[in-house]
């Protein structure tokens, strides 16, 4: 049963920090145009060098 | 002013260490001065369908001068462009045009709500912290259910409780809320029972948790937690894509008025505009402002405001409402009335004081929890008070009190609305009609009465030739010819009419527009003049004509009726078919209605319908038993289309007209009106359903409860069943 006290914690902290993850999507406008960023990725314009901003 | 002071310091030799820094400190200036001013533009972009297209319209409004930056959002169908100052919205447009792009301009201040929805990400965070709250309070709890016992059970009902708690004071935030402010008003709502069903099942599982007791309600109360979020986070999903399409429909209209001031024409906004201010109003213009012509004739459409479909003459000293068309000649109009204190403001307030009827409409979940909410917590409160009494045992009855709440789950009562109306909004907006209330659907399936308005609801506002064989060839000739210099409605769609039969125009000299008479010009040595009645030396009759008058002989008219709106036989059998009334209650004059109503299949019409008249008819109506649905556009019907019971408008209606309906029809078919009707009447019967399997499961549990048989597991696998048998029963709407 000692093997609870490593599992429990690596279970919360993957869950952590998947929840993290989804938090910072959210904050940073990903969710905005999910449809365009699905076709965006299809597109061969940026593919040398990042576009600049 | 402000520029040359500041040459003079930074050409200045220094004089101050400090003095260094100005350059630097001025150009930052300068850059958040042009900040300040520069224009942000937002572009709907209604076309666009494919990944090309994004690159496509971001170079080529990237390649315009004075653009900084530009972002295409896919899923709005929307542009976003950041330009220095003064570029016109109009050169970006022209630049999309060649590109192969239409564009149209969007009223950025209308857009508040879409730009950033944080309401959704609101509901959207706390729905994820319950949902990962659920997962590793219920990995704990499948242990505990599968025989962990003593120590064991006891460390993972504590860190159940370590997640459990955090995250049900933070997720469970909107129904505490809203249940606080439901009982600061003295009454009950769904969120009640919820928020003490959450307290109660948390209270009583951390007192067992400190006596080592076997049950512990953490999974149950954080499950109740994520599965109500879900169904607010759906109705909240399907409000915020009605909203932003209908803010997008308002935004379309950006209120810009040409002002005269100086004898140069400027563009200002028309919340800028005083009165005293000289407007120019251009053909094909509508009205900004109430007012008073000052120079220019032309003549006016005023089918919006009244429903006529004649085209009134229009002169120096006659008066203006906002709202109207101006169709010939550009008009200087002197404002008397802007914004607030405008016609259409003024009926704007009505519609206000009507929508209060409408906000008393009590929907099904609000009568559900209505009946659901007491029932609950005497329930609970008397198996808590016998068991007490019975065994005088306190914790035990505590815990059976708990267990009965959380049992009697308002889950699936929670999601038995929401579920149901994302679907059949989801099925409506793809047949292009936008529900923009939350009760709408349930208040359309209960109408029995529907009541239409004729001019640009039934039919376009677009005129079309009626009669045309009773002409001769030569004068079809000529009256293409003379129709053709013109952009007027009717001249345009006599050319078109007379153009379709292959006839060609005949040959004219001195070809002249008289904005508001019509046309002349000289043929065979003979003044030949097609306009309105009393121009062309005829008595004004009482249907929509042009008359063509050739010198030398009788005047002869060529009449026009409303085009009528593609699908709008087929709504008014549709409607017939479900068991409706079917009327029509128009401002027209009484021939025009009466031959209109019998081409679509209306018996019951009435004319020159004063906008009091219809919302009196309305009112009538319903105190005579019936529930009305009101489909109209115009000006008239807004006080109409607010009291009803439901109501619908076009797209192409008026601002007033779309705020005041539950439903947007968006495209110019009529048709979806019917389907509509039938689509909402099995939302209903659906949401019927879903009550009736929550209070059967019900039926079955609480019993159980009550007995002091339940489980946690009993209660999770309960929960779960009854959500997802109400979530699939609403998808079998499609």
């Amino acid at each position: 049963m000692e093997v609870l006290a490593i599992l429990i914690p690596v279970a919360l902290v993957l869950g952590g920090i998947g929840l993290a993850a989804f938090s910072w999507a959210v904050r940073s406008d990903q969710f905005d145009d999910p449809e365009g960023d699905a076709r965006r990725i299809l597109d061969d314009e940026y593919d040398d060098s990042p576009r600049g901003e | 002013m402000t520029d040359t002071t500041t040459d003079a310091l930074s050409d200045a030799p220094s004089a101050c260490p400090a003095c260094a820094a100005t350059p630097m400190a001025r150009r930052q200036a300068v850059a958040a001065a042009a900040e300040a001013q520069a224009g942000r533009v937002m572009l709907s972009l209604p076309g666009i369908r494919c990944a090309g297209c994004i690159t496509g319209v971001e170079k080529a409004l990237a390649a315009e001068p004075g653009v900084r930056s530009a972002r295409v959002n896919f899923t709005l169908k929307r542009a976003t462009v950041e330009t220095d100052p003064g570029v016109p919205p109009a050169r970006l447009i022209a630049a999309l045009d060649r590109a192969g792009h239409t564009a149209h301009e969007l009223d950025a201040s209308a857009l508040s709500m879409t730009e950033t929805d944080r309401a959704g990400r609101d509901l959207l965070m706390r729905l994820a912290v319950a949902g990962f709250a659920a997962m590793n309070v219920m990995l704990l709890s499948v242990a505990v259910w599968s025989g962990a016992a003593d120590a064991t059970r006891d460390l993972f009902h504590w860190i159940s409780a370590a997640i459990a708690i955090p995250a049900v004071i933070f997720s469970g935030r909107p129904f505490y809320v809203s249940a606080w402010g439901a009982l600061r008003k003295g009454r009950l709502n769904m969120d009640v029972p919820i928020t003490l069903a959450i307290v109660l099942a948390v209270g009583t599982s951390l007192w067992e948790t400190s006596l080592s007791g076997k049950h512990a309600y953490f999974d149950a109360a954080i499950a109740l937690v994520f599965f109500l979020l879900g169904g607010r986070y759906l109705d909240h999903r399907t409000r915020a894509v009605a909203r932003s399409a209908a803010e997008e429909l308002a935004a379309l209209e950006v209120p810009r008025a040409a002002r005269i001031a100086g004898g140069r024409e400027e563009e200002v906004r028309v919340g800028d505009l005083a009165v005293g201010d000289l407007v120019r109003v251009k053909p094909g213009g509508r009205m900004p402002v109430d007012g008073e012509i000052v120079a220019g004739t032309s003549e006016l459409d005023r089918g919006l405001l009244t429903g006529e479909t004649r085209p009134v003459f229009a002169g120096p000293g006659q008066a203006v409402s906002a709202g109207e068309v101006n169709l010939t000649g550009p008009l200087d109009v002197r404002v008397t009335a802007a914004g607030r204190e405008s016609s259409l403001h003024r009926m704007a307030d009505l519609v206000a004081v009507a929508e209060s009827a409408k906000n008393r409409y009590t929907s099904l979940a609000d009568r559900a929890a209505g009946l659901y909410a007491p029932g609950v917590h005497i329930l609970s409160a008397l198996a808590g008070i016998g068991w007490w009494l019975y065994t005088g045992d306190l914790r035990l009855a505590l815990n059976i009190a708990a267990a009965v709440l959380i049992i009697t789950c308002p889950c699936a009562l929670g999601l038995a609305v929401p579920a149901v109306t994302t679907a059949a909004s989801g099925r409506l907006f793809r047949q292009g009609l936008l529900i923009k209330d939350g009760t709408a659907l349930e208040r359309l399936a209960e109408v029995d009465t529907v009541l239409f308005d004729k001019t640009g609801t039934l039919t376009l506002g677009a005129p079309e030739v009626t009669g045309l064989d009773a002409h001769a060839r030569a004068d079809l000739a000529l009256a293409r010819a003379l129709a053709e210099g013109s952009a007027h409605p009717l001249s345009r769609a006599l050319a078109e009419a007379v153009a379709a039969r292959g006839i060609a125009p005949a040959r004219l000299e001195g070809h002249r527009e008289v904005p508001g008479y019509g046309a002349e010009a000289t043929w065979q040595g003979r003044t030949v003049r097609l306009g309105r009645a009393a121009w062309a030396g005829a008595a004004p009759g009482e249907t929509t004509a042009a008359w063509l008058a050739v010198e030398g002989r009788a005047p002869m008219a060529f009449t026009f009726a409303d085009r009528l709106r593609p699908g709008a036989r087929e709504v008014v059998a549709g409607l017939k078919a479900a068991g409706l009334h079917v009327a029509l209650v128009s401002g027209d004059a009484a021939p025009a209605v009466a031959r209109f109503a019998g081409s679509v299949g209306i018996d019951d019409w009435t004319a020159e319908a004063l906008p009091e008249g219809k919302a009196a008819r309305v009112e009538a109506l319903h105190s005579g038993g019936a529930k009305v649905l009101f489909v109209g556009d115009g000006l008239n019907d807004t006080a109409a289309l607010a009291a009803a019971h439901a109501s619908i408008s076009p797209a192409t209606a008026l601002d007033a007209a779309r705020t005041a309906s539950d439903i947007v029809l968006l495209g110019s078919d009529i048709a979806p009106v019917a389907g509509a009707v039938t689509t909402a009447r099995s939302a209903v019967r659906r949401i019927r359903e879903n009550f009736a399997i929550a209070t059967w499961y019900n039926v079955i549990a609480v019993p159980i409860a009550i007995a002091g048989f339940a489980t946690p597991l009993a209660a999770a696998l309960a929960m779960s069943a009854s959500s997802i048998t109400v979530s699939v029963n609403a998808l079998r709407l499609r």
